[in-house]
């Protein structure tokens, strides 16, 4: 019993930095037929074919493609809204279990958590896009030349652009995922020029879980509210807690945040209702003036095109409670 | 494993005086030497007192205290502390600290049954696939179970029921492999079926890679509460099954001269070795129902208290109670407050402090 306890106490750690990271929640998605038919678009115009080969500079290196890959295969459902969002959609043959977004995806059963390089290469792809590699996958990707390009979990907006621009560059979707990328900026530009003033002075208390892991500024998502000048109750956990701390209930209740975002309600089922029958939380004025805003768990834990819509969902709340709240 | 059986500790062997300051002398009986009893009580309230007291929001412990007189009956005690800091004291801290008490009393009470049944001090009670069985269910939860629509909360009911479930595989394998009498039979029986339930739960969790988190941080262990909800769900089964242990202290003594003498002397040691083995099972599902998995209290307690004493069950099963019970409200303490506002896992905190603790006193028992 000792060393299997120990063992998990090593694993735990290793397994927050992990699943903090990429925190893909959502549950079963249903794995259908990878067969499933993408939605029939003209084949690339002649100009999404030049500027091939191309090489692009991406987290695990440099890596080159000859031609516009018809088959790519994402295993990070961050990755597979981007490949839908900059036009890619149609060259991509099977996403993994966990990629739902949008709706139509092919979505399989492979696992991103522990791919099957044999089950992958099943699908003849001509490029794979992944977030982790828990082990060997991108070795054994390359012992059989397929490139690989690694879209690890952005650590600031900068890095969502970035990687929308690779993957434009790589699929020969350029044109895509600058319009892509430009949007966002304006969309978000606009959010925060609309955004209330009144916001800086309020705090907030964002729930990854219902045992109260929390994110701290210094996250990708704390950014976001950091942006629309919201101050975060998790950042007094410094020292040894790292940036997804589970902080105390009692702690929270004293911090009595204005707002509560909470990114758990896929995973483990949590509403305004439960946190309101938690003990002691009917004492937080963001459970008596309805300032628990339900998220979406996994727009609120992917950094693809949808933090925009995060990010609208915030500053919203922040006008409708904490502008009447201060006034 | 070594053949330490914890009977070489009896009393008669003429241990020398206990350190510390209480030390009272280990008489020739083996009962539990009232000054050992009051120093157990003793640790347990000033445990108590402090888990309520200390936290990570600091509050007047002034106002605590008037807070407590408050709600005595006839007694109207103005607290100054506001409703927010009322709700932290008595909805979030009081349960939690009487929920750490209850699981540390029966981990350590049913440890110290299961290494007296078996006669093997390595026995915790985690060892006959309560552990297995207990981490199956909830991670099954934790993989399907989410998204609410019940009517109670799904998790201590399939921790509990898949701790039994464990538990009684064990029993059955091994009466059909070795026959009751065996105890080897059943330690074997209850690796096999460890093995086998940790595997299903290795293969669901993997399967479901975003339930990752809250598996580990539930094996991990954890004294959150909902209030009182946790502490009466386990009460019944805590108590019963405490109250089977203790009884049953004496008999533990016999057996551990071994089953032939014991049969001697008109017990049947199987007939002890099954209820024992019943009730601290069942007890431990519950506990670790609402607790996850806290690892070492129940090994760390039974035998500080053993080497302290130097008594037999009769002395170690009561104090081991008491013991434990103070040390879980104490580690749960640190666990909330070492890196506050966040928490540390119970767990982590149990080993971490538990182990050089243990060796200490292994080494100063040793040494004299």
């Amino acid at each position: 019993m000792f060393r299997s306890i120990a063992a998990r106490a090593a694993l735990l750690l290793f397994a927050l930095l992990l699943a903090t990271a990429c925190a893909a929640s959502g549950g079963a998605a249903d794995a259908g037929p990878s067969a499933a038919a993408v939605a029939a678009s003209p084949s690339p115009s002649p100009s999404a074919t030049a500027g091939f080969p191309v090489t692009v500079e991406a987290a695990n290196g440099e890596i080159t493609l000859d031609a516009p890959p018809e088959a790519i295969v994402s295993l990070s459902p961050t990755a597979t809204e981007m490949l839908f969002a900059i036009g890619a959609g149609d060259q991509t043959v099977a996403v993994d279990s966990f990629s739902n977004y949008p709706p139509d995806v092919p979505t399989t059963d492979l696992a991103a958590s522990e791919p099957n390089v044999e089950a992958i290469a099943g699908y003849a792809p001509d490029l794979v896009v992944f977030a982790d590699d828990p082990g060997d996958l991108e070795a054994s990707l390359a012992e059989l030349d397929i490139p690989a390009l690694s879209l690890p979990a952005a650590t600031e907006l900068d890095d969502t652009y970035a990687q929308i621009a690779q993957l434009g560059a790589v699929t020969g979707n350029h044109d895509g995922a600058t319009a892509l990328i430009e949007q966002m900026g304006e969309d978000i530009s606009e959010i925060l020029a609309g955004a209330p003033s009144t916001g800086a002075s309020a705090t907030y208390y964002h729930e990854l879980d219902d045992t109260y892991y929390s994110v701290t500024s210094a996250t990708f998502i704390g950014q976001l509210y950091s942006m629309l000048g919201l101050r975060n109750i998790a950042d007094e956990a410094t020292g040894g807690a790292g940036d997804y701390p589970q902080l105390s209930s009692e702690f929270i209740i004293d911090a009595n945040p204005d707002l509560v975002f909470l990114a758990d309600t896929k995973c483990c089922g949590q509403s305004a209702d439960t946190v309101a029958q938690r003990p002691g939380w009917d004492q937080l004025d963001a459970v008596t003036s309805d300032a628990v805003i339900e998220l979406d768990d996994d727009v609120a834990s992917r950094w693809g095109p949808r933090v925009v819509d995060l990010l609208d969902t915030i500053a919203e709340a922040v006008e409708t409670h904490v502008d009447a709240g201060a006034s | 494993m070594t053949a330490t059986a914890p009977g070489a500790t009896r009393p008669g062997r003429g241990p020398g005086t206990p350190p510390g300051p209480a030390a009272p002398p280990v008489t020739a009986s083996s009962r539990a030497h009232p000054l050992w009893l009051l120093a157990g009580v003793a640790a347990v309230l000033v445990a108590a007192l402090a888990g309520v007291a200390l936290g990570p929001v600091d509050l007047p412990i002034g106002g605590v205290t008037m807070s407590a007189l408050d709600r005595l009956p006839f007694i109207d005690a103005p607290s100054g502390l506001s409703a927010r800091d009322t709700a932290i004291v008595w909805e979030l801290r009081v349960p939690r600290v009487v929920l750490g008490g209850l699981v540390g009393a029966m981990l350590a009470t049913a440890g110290a049954g299961y290494q007296g049944v078996f006669r093997n001090p390595l026995a915790d009670p985690y060892l006959l696939g309560v552990a297995a069985g207990a981490g199956v269910g909830a991670t099954l939860v934790f993989a399907y179970g989410a998204g609410g629509g019940w009517i109670i909360d799904p998790l201590p009911l399939a921790a509990f029921t898949g701790a039994l479930a464990g538990v009684a595989a064990t029993y059955l394998l091994s009466r059909s492999v070795g026959g009751q009498r065996d105890t080897v039979s059943l330690i074997l029986a209850g690796v096999a079926v460890t093995a086998f339930f940790t595997a299903v739960q290795t293969f669901v969790q993997q399967r479901e890679a975003d339930s990752l988190r809250r598996v580990y941080a539930w094996l991990l262990g954890r004294l959150a509460t909902t209030g009182w909800s946790e502490v009466r769900l386990i009460l019944p089964y805590v108590a019963v099954a405490v109250a089977v242990l203790l009884v049953h202290r004496r008999l533990l003594d016999v057996l551990s001269v071994g089953d032939r003498e014991a049969v001697a002397l008109g017990v049947s040691a199987s007939r002890v070795r099954l209820v024992v083995v019943i009730a601290a099972s069942l007890g431990t599902a519950a506990a670790v129902a609402v607790s996850g998995l806290i690892g070492f209290v129940g090994i760390i307690v039974p035998h500080t208290v053993r080497l302290l004493t130097g008594g037999g069950y009769r002395a170690i099963l009561p104090l081991s109670l008491l013991f434990g019970a103070a040390f879980l409200i104490l580690a749960d303490l640190l666990s909330r407050t070492v890196l506050s506002p966040a928490e540390v896992p119970i767990g982590v905190v149990t080993a971490f402090l538990g182990a050089p603790f243990f060796a200490w006193i292994l080494r100063h028992r040793r040494l004299q």
